[in-house]
């Protein structure tokens, strides 16, 4: 199989090559990274009959301009786009084929933050560590360890075009007002005040704009300790709800590193982390304590959707 | 020991002790234990101080299994009683002047002279508890009592890469240039991570690591 470029015309403001994930070496702090929505990478890469190993474009907010140098398919998931191939419209959430020399252009964002684009046989920049995720803090993978700029080349496979069969998994993207994420009480969960594990769940939260991959700084409330000690470095997960000293807490998300030192309060659990990932500054989450048990079922409802389309070929 | 969930696809094993060798050591055996065993759907086992992080997939793993397995394997390493003798790892330091900017005033803060607190810091084998906050960053302990200054208030924005630091009873090596809080002491050109390499890491939980003075900063 031969392979070709995938151009970057205009990068967008923040995109990066992306799989599920570098796994296997947190232990000597080699975070985790991949994509923020987790579930519309997925869903992507399926679109274009990938491997569910592929890495995918990871686009926030406003998005890139690209060219390919032979056809492909290409599907962009995730947050809604105006999306054009050579001016002409193409749908969210679906495969279209692009030809050589085509421009596929992102425009004006609609609802979510991030959008995933597939193309046929995946991104292939070097894995490390076993991994073509980019972590931007280390400079470790995707193209170069950093964020796509104007003029960059990606190499794919001249697959050309084919014809995937089509899926329809409905996507979770905010629907205008506060995120629901649904949250399992934390390690030190028994470290705050009854006052502060009630306010996590009955007052909101926003993303601030101190937010970005590692995770999102959240106003509101803060969160009363009962305990005053220090904590030692731990290993800590995406979704975690740390606290620091100050009280306001933070919102681990896919580059956080592997350990920290402050409580956490609960972690939001896997179901919700899609959603977290198509917040963006400015927008607001209503936290909502669940059980192990809620928190399984969620991951098997939302795992049966996808395995259920996979199995009948798709649904149009 | 407490097994604590950490949401649906985490667990966190915590021993009682703080920072300790003894309690770090049987962290670290279990860690080992654990990745040895393979189990199914768990693809990160991570030392912490006196913690462990298992990272595993809700959907593939009993987690009934796991937490056997983490009892078991706790049951068994209760009987260490002192850590392992693993080899040192020597890493040289040009301590002070450029290379180490705040050598001066821990030595001030420690009631010393600067000599002092490098002849302190560089006297010691230090065991290697845990990696975090960037890849290959190993945090070592325990420091000198004496010299056990602080980390500032204010990080630095920029710590250049190779920088050795103190804070409190720990010290480590930055492996990558980010922003910093510890005391910087002096500078390594030792590579401390090359994801070409294999192993990836200089350093490992539970290695031991002592500072070997270059001829002085300038």
């Amino acid at each position: 199989m031969t392979t070709g470029r995938l151009h970057i015309i205009t990068p967008g403001l923040l995109t990066t090559v992306q799989d599920l994930g570098r796994r296997g070496h947190q232990a000597l702090g080699v975070p985790v990274a991949g994509p923020m929505d987790r579930s519309s990478h997925r869903l992507a890469n399926l679109l274009v009959a990938n491997d569910p190993s592929a890495a995918t474009l990871e686009v926030t907010l406003t998005g890139p301009d690209i060219m390919v140098e032979a056809d492909t398919t290409m599907a962009v998931t995730g947050a809604e786009f105006d999306l054009t191939c050579d001016g002409r419209p193409v749908p969210v959430g679906a495969a279209f084929t692009v030809a050589r020399g085509q421009r596929v252009r992102f425009g004006r964002r609609h609802r979510g933050a991030r959008a995933y684009l597939a193309v046929g046989g995946g991104v292939l920049t070097p894995p490390v560590l076993g991994s073509r995720a980019t972590h931007l803090l280390s400079g470790m993978g995707g193209l170069d360890g950093r964020a796509l700029a104007a003029g960059d080349c990606l190499p794919v496979v001249a697959a050309g075009a084919t014809d995937p069969p089509r899926y329809s998994i409905a996507q979770v993207l905010p629907v205008g007002g506060p995120a629901r994420l649904r949250v399992m009480a934390g390690p030190q969960a028994d470290w705050f005040d009854p006052d502060a594990l009630r306010a996590l769940a009955a007052t909101g939260f926003r993303v601030s704009l101190r937010s970005n991959r590692m995770g999102y700084r959240l106003e509101g409330a803060p969160l009363d300790r009962v305990r005053d000690d220090e904590l030692v470095s731990e290993p800590v997960g995406m979704g975690a709800i740390q606290v620091p000293a100050a009280g306001e807490p933070i919102l681990l998300m896919a580059d956080c590193q592997t350990a920290g030192g402050y409580p956490k309060i609960g972690y939001v659990i896997s179901a919700d982390l899609p959603l977290a990932g198509q917040l963006a500054p400015g927008d607001t989450i209503e936290f909502v304590w669940c059980t192990r048990q809620e928190a399984v079922a969620a991951l098997i409802a939302r795992e049966r959707e996808f395995l259920r389309s996979s199995a009948t070929g798709g649904v149009s | 020991m407490r097994i604590l969930p950490c949401g649906d696809s985490m667990l966190l094993v915590e021993f009682e002790g703080g920072i300790d060798p003894l309690v770090n050591e049987r962290v670290v055996a279990l860690a080992d234990r654990l990745h040895a065993q393979a189990l199914r759907g768990v693809h990160d086992v991570a030392p912490g101080y006196c913690t462990l992080g298992v990272h595993f997939d809700p959907l593939r793993t009993d987690l009934g299994a796991l937490e056997q397995a983490i009892e078991a394997g706790a049951r068994s390493l209760a009987s260490i009683d002192r850590p392992a003798d693993r080899p040192v790892v020597n890493i040289p330091v040009c301590y002070g002047g450029a290379a180490g900017p705040d050598l001066a005033s821990v030595a001030e803060m420690s009631g010393c002279a600067p000599l002092d607190v490098v002849r302190r810091h560089a006297s010691r084998v230090y065991r290697v508890y845990m990696l975090g906050f960037v890849p290959g960053f190993a945090y070592m302990g325990r420091v000198d009592p004496s010299i056990a200054v602080p980390r500032h208030r204010v990080p630095r924005v920029r710590v250049p890469a190779g920088s050795v630091g103190i804070a409190g009873e720990q010290t480590g090596v930055y492996p990558i240039e980010t922003p910093g809080g510890w005391q910087l002491i002096g500078r390594t050109r030792m590579p401390m991570f090359d994801p070409r390499h294999t192993p990836p890491s200089l350093l490992k939980p539970g290695d031991r690591v002592r500072f070997v003075p270059e001829s002085s900063g300038g």
